[in-house]
């Protein structure tokens, strides 16, 4: 675009959102970390008399047509989906930032190769690719969470190789070099810490949108499978009796809404307020 | 020309890239991907295996089955689905047409909408303002389409039971029926995209407003209207467009799920249904078909592109 420089653009002072954004995604975390100590129930004790039921004293979100607590499934279902969002989106950083700044930093042959490969498995849009893959693995987490690291693998390449070439091609990248510093000390001393804030950014926007197609997958029978509870199988099975109780199918997209929408504002706010260039 | 040239080597190597992992895709499966497949449905013998192996030429080496799968695509032959044993291609022109028009419609509302939302929200100035519609437009971002989807059917079904909301007729059969089951998984389908294009026409409006030609007009006495609509939209265009085309990648993958809330019968209740069944060629050649036509729109938008901005065609 172009770089003329102008009177600043309405700059926002966003830190009060910056802090509820992040507060929020922290007690979204310890609710799915405690989950096996604060849930009331067992998510998988089943009741007769207690099937269907409505919000209620005894059962705060009201039971599933197995007489489960809500409640204690979405809290153990929150626990499967951020731990499964958390690996892949973990795994898709690791190995595609690794491959996007080797990219950047030894150009020529292995970048050429890299990144031809990386724009391969983006020409997939997400969600195909992520059921092809299932298709292959079968239907369950590791598989779920696989997918999703290897769909999220290039945008990770992508997004560090640029300011990772910006930054070897610097100045004080050449001095580090004429000074002798070994490859890896100009990696990681150097050139890491620079991205910092990028990878902070665009790892909190992917972990929602990790944990939305996550959701996806269980909501197609694909992810994770029952009985452990997962969020997108409950808003599934909740579908199935959305006439006679709605409750487990409002409560367990609330709570899948709730996870994006905290980790999505989060990365917003910080892109925000790390760097006003970045929208 | 060279533009034509670079983006054209870049089309055929990502082409030839897809086809290559989308072919991969049944060799990679762990175990013996026959008897897996056969599995589904009827009992596994020898020779059963052996007969299905051969059928689909995987007794033979693998460069060998990749360049006659790949001839065959180029000659419209995507194979047979293993059960049915008719060509793929014909189950999947059956279930083409609901998830275009409904990918089409969905594109049509998000960035139909999302231009005179984007303007309306460049004109919202001011802190209170910037806050609510950051919120809002990550809320439409996050709604996971599917609950939306279930959520609408729902307050449908209590508020207008006579409203049809399932399913699918095509458009020459009933027009009415046809838009009317459509709209309300298209417009689902759309939220995110809407959320996202009006967002990025609003920045790129508020940048472009504080260019010079701006002021420039607005110096010659250009009236507001004139400004925001003929000047700065302009300018807010071509990013708008680019993103067009990397969102049609969500529209297809997106309507593979709210195919399934709305039981609307497309490519993703046919992708859905071979994997139930284990029916990996039918899997493979949707996937293939599928993302070659995305990889077509980005193309395409990649020309539209240099053809709007000029500076990119060097």
């Amino acid at each position: 675009m172009s770089a003329a420089v102008q009177t600043a653009p309405v700059r926002r002072s966003v830190s009060g959102l910056v802090m509820v954004s992040a507060l929020a995604v922290v007690i979204l975390c310890l609710l799915a970390l405690l989950a096996p100590l604060i849930a009331p129930y067992d998510p998988l004790a089943q009741s007769v008399l207690a099937r269907l039921k409505g919000p209620s004293a005894a059962h705060w979100l009201g039971t599933d047509q197995f007489g489960r607590d809500l409640l204690s499934r979405i809290l153990h279902g929150m626990r499967a989906s951020l731990g499964i969002a958390a690996g892949a989106v973990g795994v898709a950083l690791l190995v595609g930032g690794t491959l996007g700044l080797l990219a950047a930093y030894y150009r020529g042959w292995t970048e050429r190769i890299v990144m031809r490969l990386m724009d391969v498995i983006f020409a997939f849009p997400v969600m195909l690719l992520a059921i092809g893959i299932i298709a292959m693995l079968g239907p369950g987490s590791g598989p779920t969470a696989i997918a999703i690291a290897v769909v999220y693998t290039p945008i990770f390449a992508r997004l560090l190789r640029g300011p990772a070439l910006v930054i070897t091609t610097s100045d004080y990248v050449a001095g580090a070099r004429a000074i002798g510093a070994s490859d890896a000390r100009i990696i990681f001393s150097h050139v890491l810490p620079n991205l910092a804030s990028v990878i902070l950014v665009q790892t909190s926007l992917l972990l929602s949108a990790a944990i939305l197609v996550e959701a996806s997958l269980s909501f197609l029978g694909l992810g994770t499978q029952p009985p452990t509870p997962s969020l997108g199988m409950m808003l599934s099975e909740g579908r199935n009796v959305l006439l006679l109780s709605p409750w487990a199918a409002v409560f367990s997209g609330m709570a899948i809404l709730i996870i994006a929408f905290a980790l999505n504002l989060l990365g917003d706010v910080l892109r925000d307020a790390l760097d006003p260039r970045l929208t | 020309m060279r533009f034509l040239r670079t983006r054209l080597i870049d089309l055929v190597l990502v082409m030839i890239g897809v086809s290559i992992l989308t072919f991969l895709m049944i060799r990679l499966i762990p175990g013996d991907a026959v008897a897996i497949m056969l599995g589904a449905n009827t009992e596994v013998t020898a020779d059963r295996v052996a007969a299905l192996r051969g059928r689909l030429g995987l007794d033979q080496p693998i460069w060998v089955q990749y360049v006659s799968w790949i001839g065959g695509v180029l000659g419209g032959d995507l194979g047979v689905s293993i059960w049915t044993k008719r060509p793929v291609l014909d189950e999947i022109i059956g279930h083409v047409w609901p998830t275009l028009q409904l990918t089409g419609l969905a594109l049509a509302i998000g960035a139909g909408l999302a231009v005179p939302l984007g303007v309306l929200m460049a004109r919202l100035r001011g802190r209170g303002w910037d806050v609510g519609l950051q919120i809002g437009s990550v809320a439409g971002l996050t709604i996971p389409s599917f609950w939306l989807g279930i959520m609408l059917i729902l307050a449908l079904t209590v508020l207008a039971p006579e409203w049809q909301v399932l399913g699918y007729v095509p458009f020459s059969q009933d027009p009415v029926g046809n838009i009317q089951r459509l709209i309300l998984p298209a417009l689902v389908l759309a939220l995110p995209i809407l959320a996202n294009l009006a967002r990025l026409v609003r920045s790129a409006m508020l940048d472009a407003l504080q260019q010079d030609y701006i002021r420039s007009a607005r110096a010659r006495g250009a009236s507001e209207t004139a400004i925001l609509f003929k000047h700065a939209l302009r300018n807010a265009l071509i990013p708008f467009v680019t993103s067009v085309g990397i969102m049609t990648g969500y529209l297809l993958g997106g309507a593979i799920v709210v195919e399934q809330v709305f039981a609307i019968p497309g490519l993703g209740r046919l992708i859905l249904g071979a994997i139930a069944e284990r029916n990996y060629p039918l899997v493979q050649a949707t996937i293939l078909v599928v993302t070659f036509t995305f990889v077509m729109v980005n193309f395409a938008v990649d020309l539209l592109y240099a053809l709007i901005d000029p500076r990119v065609r060097t």
